[in-house]
């Protein structure tokens, strides 16, 4: 299991994150990031964990629990 | 330390081929601290090639992209002709937050990958239009002037809602502008011409709004009409010669290596190869900082080399092979930190299409040259192709 938060005013709507895990991040109306699954699954991990690694704003923690 | 050192290696460095950038970079990786340089201009710079410092440096507050400040880095002779925010509202790549989050807030709904896939069959109109055209002029063409230049510049023109009788003169005047081998009298004079049409174009629109992106930024109220002029062209310049480039390259790279076409991981793996935009993004010091042990003072600059981050070995391994099974998504070749790219899904998208169909409905393509032959973009700016001659 993994734990998702986002600072969605530094997110800078590049999408990376939607790229890498389009099941767990979106992005809304005006482009900043939401989550869509908050505990994503073990088998998620890694591409949550690219998204966090590759967004370029610095604005998505993961916490593996 | 003074700018006129003449101990310096010199930069830009060149580039020994399409998938290699200059081996000088390597050697830079492996010393420690950043290595000094010096650019045309005479000025000494901080060279960054590591992934991780590359990423650091981009997303230090401490780091500027505003050319007015002193020791702000210039390829181009002392000003070089970029704008500033000074010379042009709404060049927002060269502000620094919280003035540029305004600009790149408003900006972003516009190429959200929602918003962008929703593009996706007007890009492969354009695409196939441009391919028709190819066809029925024969059996060769050239796959810059005919193909990758056009492609972006009616995919933008589109997106900005220039109407479809100007369409031909707003390409045509792109394509003046970004094509390096246009004279500097050239570039001014298409410069000046575009800069009155998109001035004439948003008054259109502010009159008569319709279903573009001038007209929603003009109702998002946030950007005043005389920065949208800037924003636009900066759109329009930004997105342009780096798609074109990207595309001819990624044509050439998949004519070399056949068995990867039609793969899903192409695109991003040819971004990452080619870093086509290496030396664009400039940056100085506002303050003192640290960077691998290397301390970099107030205003010096810097210039972080996506080329070299996305070929550092730490980062990918045998970064000098086309292999887009590796699926490595975490290149710079966007940049990094606020200013990433904007337009990043539409390039993928329009790449996305012009590969497919390109190789779908030409199968016999083939160069009219030898790789070895081809005039590469060794001098610019941006890495690329002055031509692509095929045949089918
Ligand atoms: S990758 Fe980062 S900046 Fe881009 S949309 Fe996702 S959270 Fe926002």
């Amino acid at each position: 299991m993994v734990e998702i938060s986002v600072d969605t005013e530094r997110c800078v709507g590049a999408g990376q994150c939607v790229l890498s895990a389009p099941d767990v991040f979106d992005q809304d109306d005006d482009g900043i990031v939401t989550v869509l699954e908050a505990n994503p699954d073990a088998d998620q991990a890694a591409e949550v964990v690219q998204a966090e690694r590759i967004c370029p704003a610095q604005a998505i923690t993961v916490r593996e629990g | 330390m003074t700018g006129t050192d003449t101990s310096l290696a010199d930069f830009p460095m060149r580039r020994p081929g399409v998938a290699f950038p200059p081996p000088e970079y390597a050697h830079f990786r492996e010393q420690p601290g950043l290595v000094r340089s010096r650019l045309p201009t005479g000025a000494a710079v901080w060279l960054v090639t590591r992934h991780e410092d590359v990423r650091t440096v981009l997303t230090d507050p401490r780091v500027s992209s505003n050319p007015d400040h002193d020791g702000f880095p210039s390829l181009l002779g002392r000003t070089g002709g970029v704008p500033s925010p000074d010379t042009m509202p709404g060049w927002f790549v060269a502000l620094d937050p919280p003035e540029h989050d305004r600009f790149r807030k408003t900006l972003i709904p516009e190429f959200s990958v929602r918003r962008i896939r929703q593009l996706r069959p007007v890009v492969e109109r354009i695409v196939g239009d441009r391919i028709d055209a190819m066809l029925a002029a024969g059996g060769t063409a050239d796959l810059v002037a005919d193909f990758a230049l056009p492609v972006p510049s009616l995919v933008i023109s589109g997106l900005l809602g220039v109407p479809e009788v100007d369409r031909d003169f707003f390409e045509s005047r792109t394509r003046v502008l970004v094509t390096t081998t246009s004279t500097d009298q050239q570039r001014e004079a298409a410069t000046k011409q575009l800069l009155r049409y998109l001035d004439r174009l948003i008054a259109i629109k502010r009159k008569r709004p319709g279903d573009d992106l001038i007209s929603r930024l003009l109702a998002a109220g946030t950007i005043t009409p005389a920065e949208l002029s800037g924003v636009s062209m900066l759109l329009l310049i930004a997105g342009h010669e780096t798609t074109a480039n990207n595309i001819a390259l990624g044509v050439l790279t998949l004519l070399m290596h056949p068995q990867w076409i039609g793969d899903a991981g192409v695109v991003e793996e040819l971004l990452r190869l080619h870093s086509v935009a290496d030396l664009v993004a400039l940056r100085v010091a506002t303050e003192d900082l640290d960077v691998s042990g290397q301390l970099i003072r107030a205003g010096e600059g810097i210039v972080p080399l996506v080329a070299a981050a996305n070929h550092d070995e730490g980062a990918f391994g045998c970064p000098h092979r086309f292999d887009p099974g590796r699926k490595a998504r975490h290149h710079v070749a966007f940049g990094y930190g606020v200013h990433q790219c904007l337009g990043q899904n539409l390039v993928r998208i329009e790449m996305e299409a012009a590969y497919q169909a390109l190789f779908d409905r030409i199968p016999g393509l083939r160069l009219a040259r030898p790789a070895a032959e081809l005039p590469f973009k060794y001098d610019g700016v941006l890495f690329g192709l002055h031509s692509l001659p095929v045949q089918w």
